[in-house]
């Protein structure tokens, strides 16, 4: 076994470009926030290199820390199909789910993460661990002098108890953590603060196309542009709720001639993908107006031209850390039917940038509602637009991290309020 | 044009938000908490709110969270309604949101204990402000630092300052009065109103009341 350093997209745009977005002075900013950290370093840590969304964040954040002057190191851990199923298990239950519990998950969590520190170095300035997989690695940080981060990606709103009280006390020996959502706190001994994952504007996923690349993906996939398009773009994943979102699409049908688009892929980390996919596969059976799309995780403009091809964008999830797809889909003025749960509610503010839902029939009703309303839906778009703008893209990221890697300087022992 | 004796020196600030431990399910416990949470947080839902808020109804969050989560319009109408202007003590601030959270749960006893659809969080703001290298001796100078600060640097100066301060204007209308001797400007500037204009719309009113004085 080998840690993995993984691979950065080196297309990534300089900062500067980012102004015509922003503005200059957000961006001159940043740099002087960056000037006040000369010499240091960064190392980012997390379980996956390709696929889902924090792997997708730190290939865009991570050229931008490198070029504001932070040397940045990523590290992917490494496991077995074992270890990944028990992460994946972890995970479940920390969103709420059910959790069978078997005592020799722990050891094989707890074994994993040991093969991996002894392997891994963590002389930067600042470590940055995400999500919960590699969260014992913190036993490196006794005897250093650096800071440690932990950027929760996922819904704690209702975690299982025991997955929780045996992980709590590695969260507490962070300086200070990341959450999504207010909703996500629990009594801990560091910091919590509220920081919003964010989407790369300039990326392949959210940049402009030309209608010509969209037209041509979406008769690539014989999707007809001359009815309308629902789309979900996640992984098939349970929590996500691809098998709701098709009944909400086949309640919807009823009335209103559409399509249904489920587009997405696995990550490594996620070994029940493919079981998933094999579930939907089989509820969309024999209706020819569904598309279900496993893309691979390179298919960046692909999902963003179906995203721009499609009427209405949903995100039926049962629970969610953030769901940077619905921030995707609200940059690109969709109006979006979402989930009200996790960290979709400081994204989709009901009726003014998206519509909430707590259910396949509410669901259902909502799509059915914008299909009538497409002035309604138009303005929801350039709400949405506007409200990501100011709150969700990659230059917030980055001011997020430059903060707290100052505030931390500055006042290691952040207190907790 | 006149020179100040003292250039105004622009600050860059940046925030983030910590979420408290502290957390009201209901009006009757969100009442009892405002009275002893940290001033830190009062600040954070209301003058810091001020700067995030262009697609809530309120612009403060206790107003916000009386009309979206308790259906309480009209508490929420009379939250938002403390203008945060009249305040440069945030005790007196909190003062008047308890009196006005008290004042309601006598009136309508019924809302007291009714769950709120989601929490209210209390929270605190944590600030880093850098000096930043430009600094002003004049209006040009200072028209010039206003056009190009970030937008957070901005309502560090315009909003925040007043707790600064304690006085009911803003470091750019203080700073006009004092060095430039400028008192109508001063007070031209003080009446942009950050409640009805996004932070970029208070840019360009302040910069509308600076420039024709700039050649005079």
């Amino acid at each position: 076994m080998s840690i993995q350093a993984a691979p950065v997209q080196s297309s990534v745009r300089p900062l500067n470009d980012y102004a015509s977005i922003v503005g200059q002075p957000e961006i001159d900013a940043l740099w002087m926030l960056a000037r006040s950290l000369p010499n240091r370093t960064v190392k980012m840590v997390n379980s996956t290199a390709v696929g889902g969304g924090v792997a997708e964040i730190l290939n865009r954040v991570i050229p931008l820390f490198q070029e504001v002057g932070l040397a940045t190191q990523w590290d992917v851990i490494t496991g077995g199909e074992a270890f990944f199923s028990v992460t994946k298990a972890f995970h479940n239950a920390l969103h709420g789910m059910a959790y069978e519990d078997r005592p020799e998950w722990f050891d094989i969590f707890l074994a994993t993460n040991e093969e991996n520190r002894k392997r891994m170095n963590f002389d930067e300035s600042f470590i940055v661990i995400h999500d919960p997989q590699p969260l014992p690695l913190v036993y490196s940080r006794e005897g250093r002098r650096n800071h440690w981060l932990w950027r929760c990606h996922i819904d704690l709103s209702q975690p299982n108890e025991r997955i929780w009280n045996f992980l709590r006390p590695f969260v507490e020996k962070f300086d200070a953590s990341f959450i999504s959502s207010a909703a996500f706190t629990h009594p801990l001994a560091i910091p919590q603060f509220l920081v919003a994952p964010t989407i790369d504007p300039l990326a392949d996923k959210n940049r402009d196309l030309e209608p010509e690349f969209i037209q041509s993906v979406v008769e690539k996939f014989g999707i007809d542009r001359n009815r309308p398009i629902v789309t979900q773009v996640s992984r098939f994943d349970r929590l996500k709720d691809p098998l709701g979102v098709i009944q909400a699409y086949k309640l919807v049908k009823r009335y209103n001639d559409c399509q249904l688009v489920l587009a997405g892929g696995g990550a490594t980390d996620d070994p029940e993908g493919s079981v998933v996919f094999a579930e939907v596969q089989e509820a969309a059976a024999g209706d020819k107006d569904i598309f279900l799309l496993n893309l691979p995780p390179w298919s960046h403009l692909e999902i963003n031209a179906l995203q721009r091809a499609s009427t209405i964008v949903v995100q039926k999830s049962l629970r969610e850390g953030f769901g940077l797809t619905v921030t995707e889909a609200l940059w690109k003025r969709k109006p979006v039917v979402a989930s009200a749960v996790g960290g979709i509610l400081r994204q989709v503010l009901h009726k003014v940038t998206g519509m909430l839902v707590h259910s396949v029939e509410g669901c259902a009703y909502q799509i059915r509602y914008l299909l009538s309303n497409p002035q309604l839906a138009k303005r929801l778009g350039e709400a949405a637009h506007d409200h990501v703008k100011e709150n969700f893209l990659i230059t917030h990221t980055l001011k997020n991290y430059l903060v707290v890697f100052l505030l931390l300087e500055r006042n290691p022992r952040l207190s907790g309020m | 044009m006149k020179q100040a004796r003292e250039p105004f020196q622009f600050v860059s600030a940046f925030y983030l938000v910590v979420v408290g431990l502290e957390s009201a399910h209901t009006l009757r416990e969100f009442g009892k908490q405002l009275t002893t949470v940290s001033r830190d947080s009062i600040f954070c839902h209301t003058f810091h709110s001020l700067a995030t808020h262009h697609y809530t109804s309120y612009s403060n969050d206790f107003a916000q969270w009386a009309m979206a989560a308790c259906n309480e319009n009209e508490l929420a109408e009379q939250l938002g309604a403390i203008d945060v202007r009249q305040f440069v003590e945030l005790d007196d601030l909190r003062s008047a949101l308890v009196h006005t959270v008290d004042n309601h749960l006598r009136a309508s006893p019924g809302s007291g204990d009714r769950p709120a659809f989601e929490p209210f969080f209390f929270s605190e703001t944590r600030e880093v402000a850098l000096p930043m290298p430009m600094r002003a001796s004049n209006l040009a100078e200072l028209a010039e630092g206003i056009r190009h600060m970030s937008l957070l640097s901005l309502h560090y100066h315009f909003v925040n300052s007043r707790l600064r301060l304690h006085l009911r204007t803003n470091d750019f209308s203080h700073w006009i009065a004092q060095e430039l001797e400028l008192p109508e400007l001063a007070a031209q500037v003080n009446r942009v109103d950050f409640y009805t204009n996004t932070l970029p719309e208070v840019r360009e009113g302040i910069l509308s009341y600076i420039n024709p004085w700039i050649s005079r």
